[in-house]
């Protein structure tokens, strides 16, 4: 099948520094080589909103983003699909997508979302692995809003989803240089500096964000929390959430 | 039988189902139609998303979403692949998994993350253990999971948790992994579960050992009070 192959290939077919042309950031704190690409996730936070009602999904990419030009020039790729995936069986397969996609019209570029769109398929139907391809959901629109740039704010709100797209300030924060150091074994013995003398490599810089806030009555009844898998009792009811970004093939 | 303002119900239409921007009545109060064509929606009598219909473009003139898409990047946790990953080969193969498969050793077979992902953790040890001049092994952390059963919650099982009923965070004190907020201290947290021993306080950088759980670094000046969509506009220079 097609896509195993690639993935052998991925893994033994190439050299060392052919796979590292292909590298993505998983999250913020991979080397300078890494990232820069537009699938790059930077970050992804999960939380309830203002309305308790509701669950708010950050998904942060391309940063962090020096201020200025280059935070000015940074821009959602057209041919990024952004997927937020939601379990609420706890078997760690997506039942729900909400998807995010820019698409632009005259000189302005909006961003486009897709969902709580139902994807539980059962297991033969699938292409024998779970969520790897998706195409958009364009039944389930919820709506468009303008993206945001470093002068402007735009938010949606349709259906009691809110959604925005835009640069943001990061919020991640991290003492990533010392860390670097304690992973090469540069620091030791020696480990993380006291706050007084630690510094955090993100303060003032930006991030590409997609925040979208749903309300909870959409996404189901949560599962059992995973912790209670692993022995870690007494923990309320989750579901599992994480994000992708798929390219266009 | 009741009869409504019509302005009233083409109001509450307005805010309730079309997009936000629908401000542009005329002089009734009636909702333009070209508004129709621009919501995100496939609404009205349209064909498509904002096209087709009596009033938006053909469809084969407006947005394209055809196409398929593949996975490139991936996250739930935060941390955990460049922590863990080791190697760039663990890393790539893990971007490009599926969350529920990536224990599937018919997909991976080369590569076995939890393993991976436990040497790791190991090797950090060893690092500090070569420099104190000890042994130095992983000690089950304060949630009470081992070296195997850690890893394999990290790599075999990698979304966040959060829950619609009940305060959500990382971590603040009492709730645990029930939601990531702008504000939580993930760093801390994650090496606190890493090199915090079953006490939390193993690596604290008293009694002469190594600070290793905790960066010294909090979320600073970041605003975390502020309303939809809850992060600060972008810096700028």
């Amino acid at each position: 099948m097609m896509k195993k192959t690639k993935i052998f290939a991925a893994i033994g077919g190439l050299s060392i520094i052919a796979l590292s042309v292909f590298l993505i950031a998983a999250d913020h704190i991979d080397s300078p080589t890494v990232a820069g690409t537009k699938v790059d996730i930077a970050d992804f936070y999960a939380f309830e909103g203002d309305n308790p009602n509701s669950t708010v999904f950050i998904a942060t990419l391309q940063g962090p983003l020096e201020p200025g030009q280059v935070t000015q020039n940074a821009v959602f790729d057209k041919d990024v699909l952004v997927e937020f995936k939601i379990d609420n069986t706890g078997d760690f397969k997506e039942d729900l997508v909400i998807q995010a996609i820019r698409r632009d019209s005259v000189d302005k570029q909006f961003m486009y979302f897709f969902g709580p769109s139902d994807v539980d398929v059962p297991d033969t139907e699938r292409d024998g692995v779970s969520g790897l391809t998706s195409t958009v959901n364009i039944n389930d629109g919820i709506g468009r809003v303008q993206i945001s740039n470093t002068e402007e704010t735009f938010t949606g709100e349709s259906g009691g989803i809110k959604f925005f797209a835009g640069p943001r300030r990061d919020y991640f924060y991290f003492d990533f240089n010392r860390f670097n150091e304690i992973a090469s074994g540069a620091a030791a013995p020696e480990g993380f500096f006291p706050p007084a003398s630690a510094t955090d490599f993100f303060e003032n810089l930006n991030v590409l964000a997609i925040v979208v806030e749903v309300p909870n009555s959409m996404l189901g009844d949560a599962p059992d929390h995973i912790g209670g898998a692993v022995g870690i009792t007494g923990l309320p009811k989750a579901y599992n959430v994480w994000v992708s970004t798929k390219r266009k093939q | 039988m009741k009869t409504y303002n019509i302005k009233l119900v083409l109001l509450a239409i307005c805010t309730s189902l079309l997009f936000v921007q629908c401000a542009d009545d005329d002089e009734n109060g009636n909702v333009l139609d070209q508004d129709l064509c621009s919501d995100g929606i496939q609404n009205g009598d349209e064909e498509g998303i904002d096209c087709g219909g009596a009033d938006c473009v053909p469809c084969d003139m407006s947005v394209d979403f055809t196409g398929v898409f593949v996975q490139e990047d991936v996250m739930g946790r935060p941390a955990v692949n460049t922590a863990f990953g080791g190697t760039n080969d663990v890393k790539n193969s893990y971007n490009i998994a599926a969350t529920s498969e990536r224990n599937d050793s018919l997909t991976f077979p080369l590569v076995n993350f939890q393993r991976a992902f436990e040497e790791t953790l190991e090797l950090y040890h060893d690092v500090y253990g070569d420099a104190l001049g000890v042994d130095l092994d992983y000690e089950t952390n304060i949630l009470g999971l081992d070296a195997p059963t850690f890893t394999t919650v990290l790599a075999h099982f990698d979304a966040l948790q959060v829950a619609p009923n009940a305060p959500t965070t990382y971590f603040d004190g009492t709730n645990v992994l029930t939601g990531r907020t702008l504000g939580d201290d993930v760093i801390d947290i994650s090496l606190t579960l890493m090199f915090g021993g079953t006490s939390g306080t193993r690596f604290d950088g008293n009694n002469g050992t190594p600070q290793l759980t905790s960066d010294g670094v909090g979320v600073g000046d970041r605003d975390l009070t502020l309303p939809f969509p809850y992060m600060e506009t972008a810096i700028s220079q």
